[in-house]
């Protein structure tokens, strides 16, 4: 498979479809509307796809909602504002145990905020935007490549765990161009999703319900879902480590953060300032005991990213006091320098 | 080999399509490349910019605050992207449009009348930011005047074939008035 010059929001799309995708329902906003677009031109081409745009958000994650119940697989995308107003939706399909797959291209914000990369929805994707006690599985890749590759993985988590996938990326990943090779392909295996309602012709009908008026049964319910959250825990965590096995200085940082993280990291060693990259690729469930680990070793951990501090919390409850845990970020959609992290490292390392 | 390349003019001009040229001209010469554009809400008339890396390995960071080599195709982007240029690095400038010369003196600059060879020579103004192209490519060791041809064949077909012998005509010449100096 020959190499391709492709845009981040493209590259999921392309992606999804090579996934098993078949139900897409989406509606436009900067900076995602790459993904929809190139939906909208090649889910049409072909026999079993279909894509809608819908009137709004909300309506976009019921349909999603309706698509994956009948056992297809389904997509929504959008950016900050349009991922706040599927929250409700979200927390549906969590409660159905329902697969799905969620991008969100972070924007500045909060309210309207802008179109420049941001990546403020951490607690949103990870500590539950909607109501109620449930998790999604958040992905957060850093280059169009492992886009293409999460994308695909998204889609196998989701049905294995009958559970909502979230794609956390940025606008600055949904919009540049990278190289991109799609290796990675998967099928729908609608006969494993017994549960789905396909018409029940000769079997008792499956229903699908958020609404349990009885508390004791709303808890077993809850129970089922803690259970398979610890089972996600065990089994699903990712993490990438760069020059850690000597260093003394952890910078921890996900998504496009990670990239310019990982220029100053070089540029560390050269100015031989012993520095290492943590690079958690799933945000949910957070690579904890890696963290932990690293704790052991290292003097200090430097989280950066493009928010207030979110993720860092995470990070504090990971290193649990064992040692300092700085934090540099910028807000509103302005993206941080390595000069301004190398800055920061150099003041951590003094 | 990192080459850190933006390319800056008016909304309209093509810049976003430099770039786009220059990535795909890497990509066939085997190496690692991204393209970054400017995310402003940007309209025709507006300023627009665009990062490129072409690398010989993996590319960390896609952003360039301090680039080798700016392609500038009128002046408020010579006034932006002049002082970001590393010490040393290649300025290449449409002097159709800028009407002042570089601030710089530790910097290797090129001036070419991008818009009049474009229209004068090749037949149409809208490709000078191929002139601009072929001005840098002959310049600079990052990518291979064959591979942007191949590049440029690449992007202009089908509908757009058509356009094809005019902005190919405008990229020789871009070469052809760096290799001069």
């Amino acid at each position: 498979m020959q190499k391709m010059l492709m845009e981040g929001n493209e590259a999921v799309a392309e992606s999804a479809l090579r996934a098993g995708c078949t139900h897409y329902f989406g509606y436009p906003i900067t900076p995602q509307t790459e993904l929809s677009e190139y939906l909208a031109r090649e889910m049409p081409k072909r026999k079993d796809c279909f894509f809608m745009q819908a009137e709004s958000e909300i309506a976009a994650i019921n349909m999603v909602l309706g698509a994956s119940s009948a056992g297809a697989r389904a997509m929504t995308s959008s950016s900050g504002p349009g991922i706040s107003l599927k929250q409700e939706g979200i927390s549906y399909i969590a409660a159905c145990s329902l697969p799905c797959v969620i991008v969100n291209m972070e924007r500045g914000g909060p309210g309207l905020g802008n179109i420049a990369p941001s990546q403020a929805d951490y607690f949103q994707a990870v500590k539950g935007g909607g109501h109620g006690d449930y998790r999604l599985i958040v992905l957060a890749p850093n280059s169009v490549q492992e886009l293409a590759d999460l994308t695909v993985d998204a889609f196998d988590l989701a049905d294995k765990y009958r559970n909502p996938v979230m794609i956390l990326g940025d606008g600055l990943l949904g919009q540049m161009m990278e190289s991109v090779e799609f290796k990675k392909s998967s099928k729908n295996d609608v006969s494993k999703k017994t549960w789905a309602t396909r018409g029940a012709k000769g079997r008792k009908p499956n229903i699908i319900n958020s609404l349990y008026l009885n508390p004791v049964e709303l808890e077993q319910v809850n129970l089922k879902l803690q259970e398979k959250y610890r089972e996600i825990e065990k089994n699903e965590k990712r993490c990438e480590f760069y020059e850690m096995e000597d260093a003394e200085y952890a910078i921890v940082a996900f998504g496009i953060m990670s990239r310019i993280a990982k220029s100053v990291v070089n540029e560390a060693r050269q100015k031989g300032i012993k520095a290492g990259l943590i690079r958690p690729i799933t945000l949910w469930p957070f690579p904890s005991k890696k963290i932990a680990g690293a704790a052991e070793k290292t003097k200090a951990f430097i989280v950066t990213e493009l928010n207030a501090g979110q993720m860092v919390e995470d990070v504090r409850l990971a290193v649990n006091g064992k040692k300092p845990v700085h934090f540099i970020g910028r807000l509103g959609g302005m993206l941080l320098t390595p000069q301004q992290l190398m800055e920061k490292l150099e003041e951590v390392a003094k | 080999m990192e080459e850190k390349i933006i390319s800056a003019g008016f909304g309209g001009q093509g810049v976003l399509l430099i770039g786009k040229i220059l990535a795909l001209a890497g990509l066939s010469d085997g190496k690692q490349v991204s393209w970054v554009p400017s995310y402003g809400p940007e309209m025709r008339g507006g300023t627009a910019n665009c990062t490129v890396i072409i690398s010989s390995s993996e590319i960390s960071s896609p952003l360039a605050p301090m680039p080798d080599s700016i392609i500038i195709m009128n002046k408020p982007s010579l006034e932006a992207f002049e002082p970001l240029l590393r010490k040393g690095g290649l300025l290449v400038m449409n002097s159709s449009l800028i009407d002042v010369k570089p601030k710089r003196s530790d910097i290797k600059a090129f001036s070419v009348p991008a818009n009049d060879i474009a229209e004068k020579d090749a037949g149409n103004v809208k490709a000078a930011n191929m002139v601009m192209l072929g001005a840098y490519a002959a310049l600079s060791d990052s990518v291979s005047m064959d591979s942007v041809k191949k590049a440029l064949e690449g992007e202009m077909k089908g509908e757009k074939q058509k356009f094809l012998p005019v902005n190919m005509k405008a990229l020789e010449l871009g070469a052809a008035a760096a290799k001069k100096k």
